[in-house]
């Protein structure tokens, strides 16, 4: 038999919620990104509290549906409710998702989203997440998703992306 | 409302006018940054007009509706980011010459306590707009600094959206009250810091700051510039021909 106490509701769905996948990072979860903020009781159903990583980045509106159609599977009345304060940060991703991202091909984020040197660029050097060079160059702040700039690596040339401090 | 209103309006229109880049863009890599700066113009109309709308003394209205469903005089943008998009220098200054008064704007929004939630919004939106503000900077940079023709070009580009920069700091009743509130910035020190770094970045650039001559204003009551209409009738043809639509 289910147990049906909230706090064995809220663990079950936590641990649901770990196999939701980010969209655009499928080898990432929505708990490995920082996305998925809480899980808690309320006004008897499970609220499951998310927050977008970009205004308008369309994985949130999946991710969304992703993570109700998941928690529903435990708890039928369970909601998602998106709170956009604190605004998410690249802190919040793991250090274990930052290493998926190195051995996925995507540079992770480097240094804490304070250091305004991130956005020059200057002062940082992002290592390649193939050959492992530092010799790699900023092709454009902007990539495929919201969330990554385009770089080139000098020493094997290949292109790769960048998951910007943010 | 209105306050917010004008936030929405000045993302959502800036963000069509870089969508219309998609596909054109003089290289890939900026025919990517253009677009990913209209997504998260977007994303920021999205959240400011949600909350105008649900504001709405009369009655509440939808993100959507907002967009979609009002004419030309009631749009609140600044005459500026409604301007055509020219050919790249000209879409670059735009973006520059606003990018840097929005985030100064955001900065405020963002620590103001009036409005909890559109300081909310605003923090996000800082994160967004110092990305936006520092590419558009390093294009002024790069083309004003870069040949002679790059540089004539990008000179004309800015003397030409001048005349639209005075609007960015005219207030008016709602941007006295907002200011007496809290919730917005007093825009005489807002030009302040503009200017500084306006006059810092056109300085690396080797351009000449235009002289400030008449103003276009307007847009902030809903008197646009022609620009405005061809525009919208674009942006809204689908929700308006077919209305309630979805896919």
């Amino acid at each position: 038999m289910i147990d049906r106490s909230p706090s064995s509701l809220v663990k079950a769905v936590s641990r649901q919620l770990q196999d939701v996948m980010d969209p655009e990072l499928t080898f990432l979860s929505v708990t490995d990104m920082g996305i998925l903020r809480d899980v808690k009781f309320e006004n008897g159903h499970i609220v499951c509290v998310i927050t977008p990583t970009y205004s308008g980045c369309p994985a949130t509106e999946v991710i969304s549906e992703d993570v109700l159609k998941a928690a529903r599977e435990i708890d039928p009345d369970a909601e998602v409710e998106v709170v956009l304060s604190p605004a998410w940060t690249t802190d919040w991703i793991s250090l274990e998702a930052r290493e998926k991202m190195t051995a996925n091909g995507i540079a992770p984020p480097e240094g804490s989203s304070h250091d305004k040197a991130f956005l020059t660029g200057d002062g940082h050097t992002i290592p390649c997440p193939i050959c492992k060079s530092k010799e790699t160059k900023l092709i454009s702040p902007f990539g495929s998703t919201p969330c990554k700039a385009s770089f080139t690596c000098n020493a094997c040339l290949e292109p790769f992306e960048h998951f910007k401090c943010f | 409302m209105h306050a917010l209103l004008r936030l929405g309006d000045d993302a959502l229109v800036l963000a069509q006018r870089l969508g219309e880049w998609c596909g054109h863009a003089p290289a890939l890599e900026e025919d990517i940054a253009l677009t990913n700066i209209a997504l998260d113009l977007i994303g920021q109309t999205q959240s400011y007009l949600s909350l105008a709308g649900s504001l709405d003394p009369d009655a509440p209205k939808t993100d959507d509706e907002l967009a979609f469903l009002r004419s030309e005089s009631e749009f609140k943008n600044l005459l500026l980011v409604e301007q055509s998009n020219g050919h790249f220098g000209d879409t670059i200054a735009r973006q520059f010459l606003f990018d840097q008064y929005a985030l100064l704007r955001a900065e405020h929004l963002a620590q103001q306590t009036f409005d909890l939630d559109a300081a909310a919004i605003a923090a996000k939106a800082v994160k967004e707009i110092r990305y936006h503000a520092a590419h558009s900077s390093k294009w002024i940079i790069r083309l004003g600094d870069g040949t002679s023709e790059s540089h004539s070009r990008i000179q004309k580009s800015i003397d030409d959206l001048w005349a639209f920069t005075g609007e960015m700091f005219a207030a008016d009743d709602v941007d006295i009250a907002g200011s007496i509130a809290g919730l917005l910035p007093d825009l005489s020190a807002l030009k302040t810091q503009w200017d500084v770094e306006i006059d810092r970045v056109l300085a690396e650039a080797t351009l000449v700051r235009p002289k400030d001559g008449a103003m276009k204003t307007g847009g902030r009551t809903g008197v646009h510039t022609e620009e405005l209409g061809t525009m919208l009738a674009e942006m809204q043809i689908l929700p308006r021909t077919h209305p309630g639509a979805s896919w």
